[in-house]
């Protein structure tokens, strides 16, 4: 998670931070503005290196909050239980991911999105026995717990996890419940889904898309595609050219069988 | 560093000792485990004594989730900690006559929150095409939260966030102990002599020079080597069939990890496959590279006191074993292999935990045969828990303390892969 502090291109994240720091002690946990110039923060990260490797009560703020904005985190993803038994699994689900700040989609119903203030229309409570089709969860911060909600929408078709920071292998290897209607599902931008969490994809057997583009932490991405696409036959996965990262230049073409020995 | 050693009896933080972390094992052995075993190979030997009160504590589970995820060890200003977990489960497979038992295993494990699934042959076939399931009646198969990850940055993770919290570490080997001796009755009016060890001599590595180092508690995690640390505590002098006769049934035992290249074996999804005649193995990394071995019986054991690797045993009894499961595996290429040791406990094959009855401030964590690292968490907190209160808190390990080698008590642990 602390790649989000250290390097400032998680600018969304950034953007949840902002207004509450802006008072008293920005910039001693989040690293100044999203519009900062690269070389001031780079001198403010290493003040604040200096200072935390010096004073003790430097680095116990700081301890503190990282522990505070875990608490934060989890606190977002915590199971509503109690709304499950009062509306059922779709109306909490549909809930989870809409507090969130992400999309949902009932059956044969437009999609409700929550607007930029982060309010949303309440009139799905009206009609949660109808099954979720489709969720876009891009840029929330759902993570292992919060996952919970989310698998109780067992008909689910259309899952994504687009730029979410906390989605890893882990929550990649509960997704198995949904493997009877999950069609689509699209990790692209996740830090930190790597090949290793790819491979319990494998579970989804109806999955017909798959998004796999732009994920830093696998490290061949070609081979990853190419693997993919043998563990999981049915689906078309997106998102990596396999020829990436291979060379092809006059210099490497043989030539040998191309133009006959001279004799 | 000397000098830093010395507050380290009276500062926070628990003084592991053990002779050097250089001598083979651990990251050297095998480089995986899988989570579920935690609940697996614990509970069922537990099963006197289920978690004693339900509330809402984070569970087991719970417990590493947050380590795996590196919630718990969250260091400022370190990158998070990436354990490399492959979450693609176990898939054990059993024979006719292990078939009940693994049932029975199965449902202790679902009992504690595990998911696991059991496979009919078909349902194997299925799944897996590449399985020849001649000779398997039952195959158990973990879905969720299972598989093995890289012990080397778990330690690496362990170490820097007890380092941020205080810890000193300083290596050396231990050669002496000093003690005192009390001598005290029992309710019965027995006289019974009860040690404290008061300090501990450190050689450096390559020299002679040696750091006396007093302590309040040591603690035996030396693995492999348990047995000489709790020699020179006294542990086991005495007459046989007695208390302080006793010795720490803890030895060193050599296994064998080979690596092979087989470009047609099984695609991304293999699970660790744990076969019948107890031959393992399990994909390693992206390029068609597997990684496994087999344990050997008692009279194939091989001599413990190098750790060179024994081509012939993969020839002989790894390779046939392999083949017959995955008929893929009858044309492969052994890349390498390393050796490591096993702290075997030779009494029952399981764990030893909590402090000694007569060397009064040694407490052990050792004789895990195999699962230490899978243990380690729930057994540090039950170190921790055993020396700060006293007593054991979130599970009752009391059957895996020592006095069960003097009373005979077998935990007998069978799932040593």
């Amino acid at each position: 998670m602390w790649d989000l502090v250290l390097e400032d291109r998680r600018i969304n994240s950034l953007r949840l931070v902002a207004p509450m720091w802006n008072g008293r002690i920005r910039g001693i946990h989040r690293l100044g503005g999203a519009v900062a110039p690269e070389g001031n923060q780079k001198k403010k990260r290493t003040i604040l290196q200096f200072l935390t490797n010096y004073f003790y009560d430097v680095e116990a703020l700081r301890d503190y909050l990282l522990q505070r904005e875990m608490y934060k985190v989890h606190e977002k993803n915590r199971s509503y239980t109690w709304l499950e038994k009062q509306h059922g699994p779709y109306g909490a689900g549909a809930f989870f991911i809409l507090k969130q700040g992400g999309a949902v989609k009932f059956r044969d119903k437009e999609w409700i999105r929550p607007d930029k203030y982060g309010h949303f229309s309440q009139e799905f409570w009206n009609f949660c026995e109808v099954p979720v089709e489709a969720v876009d969860a891009s840029d929330c911060d759902i993570n292992y717990e919060g996952l919970d909600n989310l698998l109780r929408l067992k008909e689910l078709q259309s899952l994504s996890l687009q730029r979410c920071s906390h989605v890893d292998d882990w929550c990649l290897s509960r997704l198995y419940p949904l493997a009877d209607s999950l069609q689509e599902l699209s990790l692209a931008g996740c830090p930190r889904v790597s090949e290793r969490g790819l491979a319990c994809l494998h579970h989804l057997q109806n999955l017909r898309r798959l998004d796999i583009s732009d994920l830093p932490a696998v490290s061949n991405p070609g081979l990853t595609q190419i693997l993919v696409e043998e563990m999981l036959p049915n689906c078309e996965v997106v998102g990596v050219d396999w020829a990436e990262g291979l060379k092809s230049g006059p210099e490497e073409q043989p030539q040998d069988t191309a133009s006959p020995v001279p004799a | 560093m000397i000098r830093r050693v010395l507050p380290h009896g009276m500062g926070r933080g628990l003084l592991t000792r053990r002779p050097g972390t250089r001598r083979g094992g651990f990251s050297l052995g095998k480089v995986e485990d899988h989570k579920r075993v935690l609940w697996f190979w614990v509970v069922p030997n537990l099963r006197l004594c289920v978690l004693q009160d339900p509330k809402p504590w984070p569970t087991l589970a719970g417990q590493w989730v947050g380590l795996g995820k590196g919630e718990y060890l969250a260091v400022v200003d370190a990158p998070p900690l990436d354990l490399r977990f492959n979450p693609s489960g176990y898939l054990l497979l059993a024979s006719e006559k292990d078939a009940a038992a693994m049932e029975s295993n199965v449902k202790v494990q679902r009992q504690e929150g595990a998911k696991v699934s059991l496979m009919s042959p078909d349902q194997l076939r299925n799944k897996f095409p590449w399985i020849n399931t001649e000779g398997v009646a039952l195959a158990s198969y973990g879905m969720e939260d299972e598989g093995w990850f890289d012990p080397w940055c778990l330690l690496q993770g362990l170490r820097r966030k007890v380092q941020s919290l205080g810890v000193l570490f300083c290596q050396g080997e231990v050669t002496r102990f000093v003690s005192s001796s009390q001598r005290m009755l029992t309710t019965d009016d027995k006289a019974v002599v009860l040690k404290r060890i008061h300090e501990v001599h450190v050689k450096m590595d390559r020299s002679l020079e040696y750091q006396p180092v007093e302590c309040a508690i040591v603690i035996n995690a030396a693995g492999a080597w348990s047995a000489q640390i709790a020699a020179l505590a006294g542990i086991g002098e005495g007459p046989p069939g007695t208390l302080q006769g006793t010795k720490l049934p803890v030895e060193p035992r050599k296994r064998y990890v080979y690596v092979w290249h087989c470009p047609q074996g099984p695609g991304l999804e293999t699970p660790l496959v744990a076969d019948t005649s107890g031959a393992y193995f399990r994909r390693e990394g992206l390029g068609s590279n597997y990684l496994g071995g087999r344990s050997p019986t008692e009279q194939e054991e091989p001599d413990p006191a190098n750790l060179e690797v024994d081509h012939d045993f993969f020839q002989d009894k790894v390779w046939p074993h392999l083949a017959l499961r995955v008929p893929a595996f009858e044309t492969l290429k052994v890349q390498s292999a390393w050796a490591g040791y096993y702290d075997y406990n030779t009494f029952d094959q399981n764990g030893v935990v909590g402090p000694h009855p007569l060397v009064v401030n040694m407490y052990f964590a050792t004789g895990f045969s195999g699962h230490g690292l899978q243990q380690a968490p729930g057994v540090g907190r039950a170190v921790a828990e055993m020396v700060l209160k006293g007593r054991f808190q979130t599970i009752d390990l009391s059957p895996f303390l020592f006095t069960r080698f003097y009373l005979g008590e077998k935990i007998q642990e069978n799932n040593i892969i």
